[in-house]
């Protein structure tokens, strides 16, 4: 009997730990949402949302820093994208042996860097190569910015795409050898037809990674907080928003929007995991 | 036989990209190491005080990267043995005991939180501080035992997802052969699934602990500052490699500063890398003794 006893407890303590990590999740959006509950009531909440942000006058509006966030986020994905897709082709299809496994470890190891260590890079060598050759503002831009989270957001989006690859069945390619496909048939036949559902997913989840990221938008896309009207104009993010914040006044409307932020941020990467997990269960079924 | 146009269109773009991305990480890492080698030396961490007199702790160290380490190492520590037991038993529940529908919704949840920007973790942490501030004691205030708590948030999903995938991939005969033999289910999953799964939860945990490393805007808002020595306790302020890295590329103030930043960074980088190839080396070699054992 005493058997039952421990197998009845060590299932107590690992369902428990279970509901413990899914109460973080939830935990972190009640705190969100809780916090930001006093704007939200004040009916503010379209004017944070529309006004510009300037606190000396009584106006806290994150468009600019909303808009900046998807002109940074988008910018990095159009530049990441293409290099991605051809990385995985090379690792999957074009060179699956030898040199498309070095590259696919290089890969592995590019998400060991650390984000502040491109961060750092960017301001040293690549704001300085930025401002020289468009010979514009200080070299801190949108473009900037993206140039450096497009190459931070690769190994994202290369090893899910290789990995979508890869579920493609044998017996597809094998048909499509038997049949005299060349690689680039067999590529648009039969491999993106079938793979599609996981491309989008990589997508989805580059874009959620270059949204998410703070350190590399804080340092080099200058923060500025007017709506950015060119790609070398400077830019804020949500993300680095939130962590230029140092109010001291906790009860300041200033400082009750970045819970703001925090809702915003929280709420669109989680539409995207839940957009992510559709279309993943569409591709294995 | 000439290749047709668009298969050598495929291999040109694809070998294109392929030698883009080597040079660009290559230029990255080939600037650090040009600039910051010659940083590298006792001098760089240490600065004045000897080295000896600083790793017994008997002096303070000032001007050197000694404490910004220290910090690290402490909050990896903590973090870890705060994720560690969390989220290697919800791992387990989920591989082993959760029904569908439980399962479902709890790696809906952890996806969500491994989704989560960690400057949003950062912020909850901030936050949680300012309630228990207003509500418990009026000491409280953002510290290394804050930081280490919302760090542990941000890298518990790793780990539960590795343990669950490293759980789950085991093959079926692993999984029948103690039950056979009369084992009961948690006699199965200690002595048999847990050590045969080993090799890759703990490449997880050694990968969740570069996370730990590298992260910087969590501890942004939690409690890291420029200079604070060597965190006197788990309640105080701490220096953190990565945030000295940031604050020497936002303020420093002349050349040596600058200099010191590119040795942080390339220690940092070198941490890290570190980490990764244990992570990788454990998962290969340990994986393939098991292989052969069965």
């Amino acid at each position: 009997m005493r058997f039952a006893v421990k197998e009845n407890l060590a299932q107590l303590f690992f369902s428990g730990a279970a509901v413990l990590s899914g109460a973080a999740t939830l935990l972190i959006l009640g705190f969100m949402i809780l916090l930001s509950l006093p704007v939200l009531e004040s009916g503010l909440l379209m004017n944070i949302l529309t006004d510009p942000w300037s606190p000396g006058h009584g106006q806290f509006g994150i468009l600019a820093m909303i808009v900046g966030t998807l002109y940074i986020a988008g910018l990095s994905l159009l530049i990441g994208f293409p290099i991605s897709l051809g990385c995985s082709f090379f690792i999957q299809i074009t060179s699956p042996h030898g040199p498309g496994k070095l590259l696919k470890k290089l890969v592995q190891f590019m998400t060991a860097i650390p984000t502040v260590i491109y961060g750092f890079v960017g301001v040293f060598l690549l704001v300085p190569v930025v401002r020289q050759v468009f010979s514009y503002g200080s070299g801190m831009s949108i473009l900037t910015a993206s140039l450096m989270l497009g190459i931070l957001i690769c190994p994202t989006m290369i090893l899910f795409f290789s990995q979508s690859f890869a579920r493609v069945p044998k017996n597809f390619l094998l048909a499509a050898d038997a049949l005299g496909g060349t690689p680039f048939q067999k590529l648009i036949y039969v491999i993106i037809p079938h793979a599609w559902p996981g491309l989008l997913t990589g997508l989805i989840l580059g874009f959620g990674r270059a949204m998410g990221d703070t350190l590399i938008a804080l340092m080099i896309s200058g923060n500025s907080v007017m709506l950015p009207s060119s790609i070398l104009d400077s830019a804020r993010t949500l993300t680095a928003h939130i962590a230029m914040i140092i109010a001291a006044d906790f009860d300041s409307i200033e400082f009750k929007t970045i819970f703001i932020c925090g809702s915003v941020l929280y709420l669109l990467t989680s539409c995207g995991i839940l957009a992510a997990r559709i279309l993943d269960r569409r591709q294995q079924g | 036989m000439k290749k047709p146009f668009f298969d050598r269109l495929l291999v040109a773009f694809s070998w294109g990209c392929a030698l883009l991305l080597i040079s660009a990480v290559s230029i990255i890492i080939g600037f650090l190491v040009v600039k910051g080698y010659k940083t590298i030396n006792l001098d760089l961490i240490f600065a004045d005080t000897r080295p000896l007199d600083g790793l017994l702790l008997k002096r303070q160290v000032f001007g050197g990267l000694f404490p910004a380490i220290i910090g690290t190492l402490s909050l990896i520590l903590l973090a870890i043995s705060f994720a560690m037991p969390v989220g290697i038993a919800s791992g387990i529940y989920l591989s082993e005991y959760a029904p569908a529908n439980q399962k479902w919704f709890f790696s809906l949840m952890v996806d969500i939180l491994a989704g989560i920007p960690s400057i949003v973790v950062g912020l909850f942490g901030f936050s949680i501080t300012i309630f228990l501030h207003h509500f418990f004691s009026n000491r409280i205030f953002p510290c290394l035992l804050i930081s280490a708590l919302s760090l542990a948030f941000l890298v518990l999903p790793y780990i539960v997802k590795t343990t669950q995938t490293a759980m789950e991939s085991l093959p079926f005969q692993v999984r029948l052969t103690a039950p056979a033999l009369g084992a009961t289910r948690l006699e199965n999953i200690i002595f048999v699934l847990l050590p045969t799964a080993l090799s890759d939860i703990v490449s997880g945990l050694v990968l969740a602990i570069g996370r730990c490393a590298e992260d910087t805007a969590v501890i942004m808002l939690t409690g890291v500052v420029a200079t604070a020595g060597i965190p006197k306790s788990i309640f105080s302020n701490f220096e953190a490699l990565p945030f000295y890295i940031y604050y020497i590329a936002s303020e420093y103030s002349d050349p040596s500063e600058l200099m010191k930043g590119y040795g942080a960074a390339l220690i940092l980088l070198l941490i890290c890398s570190g980490l990764f190839c244990i992570a990788h080396w454990i998962k290969n070699t340990i994986d393939q003794k098991q292989r052969f054992s069965y």
